[in-house]
């Protein structure tokens, strides 16, 4: 049956979804026009560097679709999304660093420098496998996707929900940032994976392959986006609200809420671990400072600032605040932890609905002047 | 300070007087053998008895007798130098200690006038000196102008047993404790004889009982069955050393009887009983390190229960907080230069208050806007301490602060050779239970507590009985804030006091919270304490970091099997 | 009436629909059985040796003072709550205890709770539609579609609760009414063989009451239903069995004009009673 596919495509008959698309691809087609055919020096020149920075918004962006997945529609406010993220963002560096093959430091010809530095002989088990590149981007999805599943399944299971949930769902990524602050886990201790010179062949210090990776990350942002909308304009999206307000009646109603839950939640990780994997070779390195408990609550703030329960407006969220970010920290570093915190209270208490809540509002202004609206549409 | 003379008037049968007071037992009861002892002592040594200066009274010390004895150190031959040291050991010059110590640390020097000098400070270029022989100060001089009197490994070891015999004579009981460390596993058999007699002299029961033992182990290493008697039971390092030698049956060569299958079965018995004291030595340790580290985290967990389990509210700036109180102990300090321990007592009520105004700020500035939406109070306090931290950073220094530790609270108890517990832990455990008491009988036992808890129970209600919820609210925030900043006073006598110090603490006190029950004081402590404990017990075979991350790991896996945690709150009120 | 019984015919019609489950066995007894239940909070005995038996296609409402233990009886059934001890039986196959919500909810028992609880952030016609007895299982609800046939039914049941013109509109605009009007509406979509109902008239008009005990009395004998109710005319309109709770077991038990002369229930409940309404 075509119903099964259906559900996938049910996005692009929504006119919010296609705007978003368009403004995306012309925001990429922009950005590769003034990258290419404008001659450097130009005062709207794109250089690679800036390039390269808007790929890392738009892998941030990614990774605030999958937070507003489930705290937006599902009411579950994840503070370690962050690791799964930054899991994906290992794996790919995994993949990254047996590509530089015997061209590291020392030379040797599969082992990666930190290990030959800390005198170890043989690959540990769990590299294995990474030197190919279809394997890694597997894992890239499984491995944030497996962890998901089992903390899901053991907390969903008992109920853990609410800020017990957001507390635990802080521990897991502390430690697994103590985890890999470890030398021993065979991760490269505090200073990760670095030093990639390669992704399938093309050299990451080049400007095409830096422009590759942006337009990657921008239709895997597309694509993410649309599996999300399409996930919460279904029925099964309209028994996670259902959730997020009214648990209990849910279960009531014959829906084993724990399920649903664990399903979104573990989708919502492998787009995270998506997320860090496109952001690994944009930036060049992977530590464990993106495990932190700081960096995961920082994600949920862009989401609160674009506005909850409406997908792009995590995306707008995503790019203002990191934006900000690039221009704070360059000219005033002390004020920006001022901003952040700032933004937080300002948010939380004056903007409960974000940016997309404004442009909601503005729209809806509109549309009662216009007289047209219509309670049909929602429902049809 | 005096030391006595190393040789007094040999007086027959003083020696019955052992009760005497300290005073009186330095000198006079114990000329006849130490006379022997400090020859057997020369003899130790390999050296070449010179006849000790006669006995004399204890006359004021004769200045140039004492050049005399400096200058025969000033010669080139180590051998004559050690003819020299012997001689001042055998002097009865009270100044003799401290040549001898200003000799072994390469002190004792001579200046270009002639004069002998002590360095006090051998750092730069100028040495301030004083005297050797009247003690005053004599100014800085250049360390171009002195030369220092050497000696070799031989003469140091020489020295040392020589201070360390000498010390046994003091008056002050410290010192005879020190010197009698040192002696174990130092005996030998010229010192063995005279030790014996020392020992029936000495009235300090914990510096015979080691004199004993130094005896003991070179009983032991002559392959004398009894002698384990007397070391049995003990932790002393150098004992089980000794134990183990024998035990091993390498006894040096020098014992006479050489390899005894008795004797070293008997060591073998009595070193494993003592490893077994040594186990629950080393578990009484780790049970105090535990508890100690429990009772910090029952400090900064417990204001977090009362504002988590009163107001449902999850104050994110919790952390921050912690981190005023410490802060307020380093600025108490820096207004009260030269006082610490006084400052230390101040900031108590001043870390209190200074947390709970600004808990008051944070409640009524942004919480109260955020009433049922907890996951917004969350974010919104999370955002109100990265302000506080990056305040501290920017308007003090984002470096750590040093926060003194007054006398009273530094050094430790020595419960045995094994097992001392640092002093300044023992006061926050204490500090912790008190403050534990304190808030348990606000809770019970004050109006205050009464309406925190009925406004916890069902908040509708108590507004309609005519509880002012909101000021129940503030008041209740206040206290829990406050608490938050008496773990900030006492965290600052433990760990360093920085921006991040609230930081290091959050994950860890919600882990608390969570683990002991909301709303649960009693589970609070519990589960403070028994984190603290199981962190250490695993910490010596999974190392810190791996300890908690296994920690971490199991609350979040207990999480699963009992959400409410250890303590819940049963009822129909409690189910959401 | 006519359109609830016609709604009833159309039941073979949408069996497709149905999740597949074995049926609830009555052959033998009653739908509802509880035996010797008893559940404690920290100490005190919210129901205390209860037992009860609701035969199938049965109305019958359950009345008691504040803190006789209805709600917290509702909780067990429904598997919110897990007794001390006792048996729970649905039909004579179904081990109550043994069930979570979902499992129990997809067994046919359905539930109104007393404070009226709807998706407040979904239109009145969504929260109809993931009320409707389906799969509910994750894959079909993710790649379910609204087809004709569902718009049709939703659309009778917007009828029958009187919110057709609201559809399109968020439940969180609705007036208390509304929502009670909309849960009852909820309930019968997941077309349970037993209705718990709590306090379903609360807030209600007259004209709404009555409506109510139409729609109520009307589903028994298909369906057996259990009312929890405070007001008194609303129990006395359309109960014909009547059970009376006290301390967590049962007081008495038989039709209204019995129960309201024993003198027990007398001096317990009209006492409490009497003083609930002075409040």
């Amino acid at each position: 049956m075509d119903s099964s596919r259906l559900w996938l495509l049910r996005p692009f008959g929504e006119r919010s979804t296609l705007i978003f698309l368009g403004v995306l691809l012309a925001a990429m087609t922009l950005v590769t026009l003034l990258h290419v055919a404008v001659p450097p020096g130009h005062p709207l020149y794109v250089s690679a560097y800036t390039v390269n920075l808007f790929g890392k918004y738009l892998s941030y962006a990614l990774l605030a679709v999958a937070v507003d997945l489930v705290w937006g529609y599902l009411g579950i406010l994840s503070l370690g999304h962050g690791a799964f993220f930054a899991l994906g963002g290992y794996a790919m560096g995994m993949y990254l660093m047996r590509q530089i093959g015997d061209r590291g430091v020392y030379g040797h010809p599969v082992l990666p420098d930190f290990m030959v530095f800390l005198n170890w002989d043989s690959l540990p088990w769990y590299w294995y496998g990474f030197d190919m590149a279809w394997f890694a981007f597997l894992m890239v999805l499984l491995v944030p996707g497996a962890l998901a599943l089992v903390f899901g399944f053991l907390a969903f299971r008992s109920r853990v929900t609410g800020v017990y949930l957001s507390i635990i769902t802080q521990a897991l990524t502390f430690a697994l940032m103590l985890a890999f602050f470890r030398n021993e886990m065979g991760f490269g201790g505090n200073n990760g994976l670095t030093d990639f010179r390669e992704i399938l062949g093309f050299n990451l210090r080049s400007s095409e392959t830096r422009l590759g990776l942006f337009l990657a990350t921008g239709v895997a942002l597309a694509l993410g986006y649309v599996l999300c909308r399409a996930i919460v304009t279904s029925k099964l999206g309209r028994v996670c609200v259902a959730t997020r307000d009214a648990e209990a009646r849910t279960r009531f109603l014959g829906y084993r809420v724990e399920r649903f839950q664990l399903f979104v939640f573990t989708v919502s990780a492998m787009l995270a671990g998506l997320a860090g994997a496109l952001y690994v070779p944009q930036v060049g390195i992977i530590n464990p400072s993106e495990f932190s408990p700081l960096f995961s609550i920082e994600i949920v703030l862009w989401v609160a600032l674009g506005g909850r329960a409406t997908l792009y407006g995590a995306v707008i969220g995503a790019i203002l605040v990191n934006y900000a970010k690039t221009v704070f920290t360059g000219a005033m570093p002390d004020a920006w932890l001022f901003a952040l915190g700032g933004l937080f209270v300002l948010v939380t208490v004056f903007l409960p609905k974000g940016v997309a809540g404004l442009l909601a509002l503005r729209l809806r202004r509109r549309r009662d002047a216009d007289g047209s609206f219509s309670g049909k549409e929602a429902s049809a | 300070m005096r030391y006595p003379p190393m040789l007094g008037p040999a007086t027959a049968g003083a020696r019955a007087g052992t009760d005497a007071a300290e005073d009186e037992r330095t000198s006079h009861s114990r000329g006849s053998w130490l006379l022997a002892l400090a020859l057997s002592l020369a003899l130790v040594l390999g050296l070449s008895i010179t006849t000790p200066a006669a006995a004399q009274d204890s006359t004021p010390d004769d200045d140039a007798a004492a050049m005399t004895l400096l200058e025969a150190l000033d010669v080139d031959s180590f051998p004559t130098k050690g003819e020299a040291i012997d001689a001042i050991v055998h002097s009865d010059d009270s100044r003799a200690r401290d040549w001898l110590q200003a000799l072994l640390d390469g002190r004792l020097q001579r200046a270009g006038d002639g004069r002998f000098v002590v360095v006090l400070d051998n750092t730069g270029r100028d040495w301030p000196v004083q005297d050797a022989l009247s003690g005053e100060p004599l100014g800085q001089m250049s360390r171009r102008e002195l030369d220092r009197i050497g000696i070799n490994n031989a003469l140091r070891n020489q020295l040392r047993s020589a201070i360390a015999v000498v010390d046994l004579y003091a008056a002050d009981v410290g010192l005879r404790r020190a010197s009698a460390e040192r002696l174990l596993g130092e005996v030998d058999s010229d010192l063995a004889g005279p030790l014996a007699e020392v020992i029936e002299e000495e009235p300090d029961a914990r510096v015979r009982e080691r004199l004993v033992q130094a005896l003991a182990i070179y009983r032991l290493e002559q392959g004398e069955l009894q002698a384990i008697d007397d070391l049995r039971g003990s932790l002393h390092p150098r004992v089980r050393v000794a134990l183990a030698r024998a035990a091993s049956g390498t006894v040096e060569s020098r014992a006479a009887n050489g390899d005894d299958p008795i004797v070293a079965d008997a060591a073998r018995e009595a070193l494993n009983s003592i490893e077994q004291m040594l186990k629950l030595n080393r578990a009484a340790e780790t049970l105090y390190f535990g508890l100690s580290l429990g009772s910090v985290l029952v400090l900064a967990a417990i204001g977090l229960a009362i504002t988590f389990g009163v107001m449902g509210v999850i104050n994110m700036a919790h952390g921050e907080l912690i981190m005023l109180g410490a802060y307020t102990t380093w600025a108490m300090q820096q207004l009260l230069p030269g006082q610490p321990g006084l400052a230390l007592i101040l900031a108590i009520p001043a870390g209190f208050l200074v947390a709970a105004l600004a808990g008051i700020a944070i409640e009524r500035g942004v919480i109260q806007f955020l009433k049922g939406r907890p996951l917004e109070t969350l974010l919104a306090t999370f955002g109100i301490s990265l302000i506080l931290q990056q305040l501290v950073r920017t308007g003090i220094s984002p470096l750590n602060r040093t926060v003194i530790t007054p006398e009273w609270m530094s050094g430790s108890i020595a419960v045995n050779d094994a097992l001392s517990l640092t002093l300044n832990r023992m006061y926050v455990l204490g500090f912790a239970l008190v403050v534990f008491a304190v808030l348990m009988l606000i809770m019970r036992r004050t109006r205050l507590g009464l309406e925190v808890r009925a406004v916890t129970q069902n908040r509708a209600m108590a507004r309609s009985m005519g509880i002012r919820a909101t000021r129940v609210d503030i008041m209740t925030f206040a206290l829990g804030s406050g608490v938050a900043g008496l773990a900030g006073v006492a965290l600052s006598q433990l760990t360093n006091v920085g921006p991040n110090l609230g930081q290091n603490y959050i994950i860890d006190s919600f882990m608390v919270v969570v683990f002991g029950g909301v709303g649960n004081l009693w589970g609070t402590l519990v589960a403070g304490l028994s984190l603290g404990v199981i962190n250490q017990v695993l910490e010596p075979w999974a190392g810190a970091v791996m300890a908690k991350i296994i920690v971490l790991v199991f609350i979040i896996l207990f999480i699963q099997k009992r959400p409410r945690g250890l303590f819940p709150q049963k009822g129909r009120a409690a189910e959401g | 009436m006519s359109i609830l019984r016609s709604l009833a015919s159309r039941d073979r019609v949408f069996d497709f629909l149905v999740p597949v489950e074995s049926p609830v066995d009555v052959r033998h007894g009653p739908i509802l059985y509880l035996e010797d239940v008893t559940v404690s909070f920290d100490g005190f005995k919210a129901i205390n040796d209860l037992n009860l038996t609701i035969d199938d296609g049965e109305l019958r409402c359950i009345i008691g003072p504040n803190g006789a233990g209805k709600t917290t009886m509702m909780d067990i059934i429904t598997g919110k709550t897990r007794p001390d001890s006792g048996q729970v039986w649905f039909g004579s196959r179904h081990d109550l205890l043994t069930l979570n919500e979902p499992e129990i909810a997809s067994l046919g028992i359905g539930r109104k709770f007393q404070k009226p609880t709807v998706f407040e952030a979904l239109t009145v016609f969504e929260n109809l539609e993931l009320a409707m007895a389906a799969d509910k299982r994750i894959l079909p609800t993710l790649t379910a579609r609204i087809n004709g046939e569902i718009r049709d039914r939703i659309d009778e049941m917007l009828d029958v609760i009187g919110l057709k013109a609201l559809h399109g509109r968020p439940a969180g605009i609705l007036s208390h009414g509304q929502k009670q009007w909309l849960e009852i509406g909820m309930l019968l979509m997941q077309r349970p063989r037993l209705l718990l109902v709590d306090e379903p008239v609360a807030g209600m008009t007259e004209q709404e009451m009555e409506r109510t005990a139409e729609l109520l009395t009307g589903l028994a004998g298909k369906q057996s239903v259990v009312v929890v109710e405070h007001d008194m005319g609303f129990v006395r309109s359309i109960a014909r069995k009547v059970t009376v709770l006290h301390q967590g077991s049962v007081l008495a038990e038989g039709s209204m004009d019995q129960v309201s002369s024993d003198p027990r229930v007398v001096e317990v409940y009209l006492g409490a009673e009497a003083e609930e309404e002075a409040v």
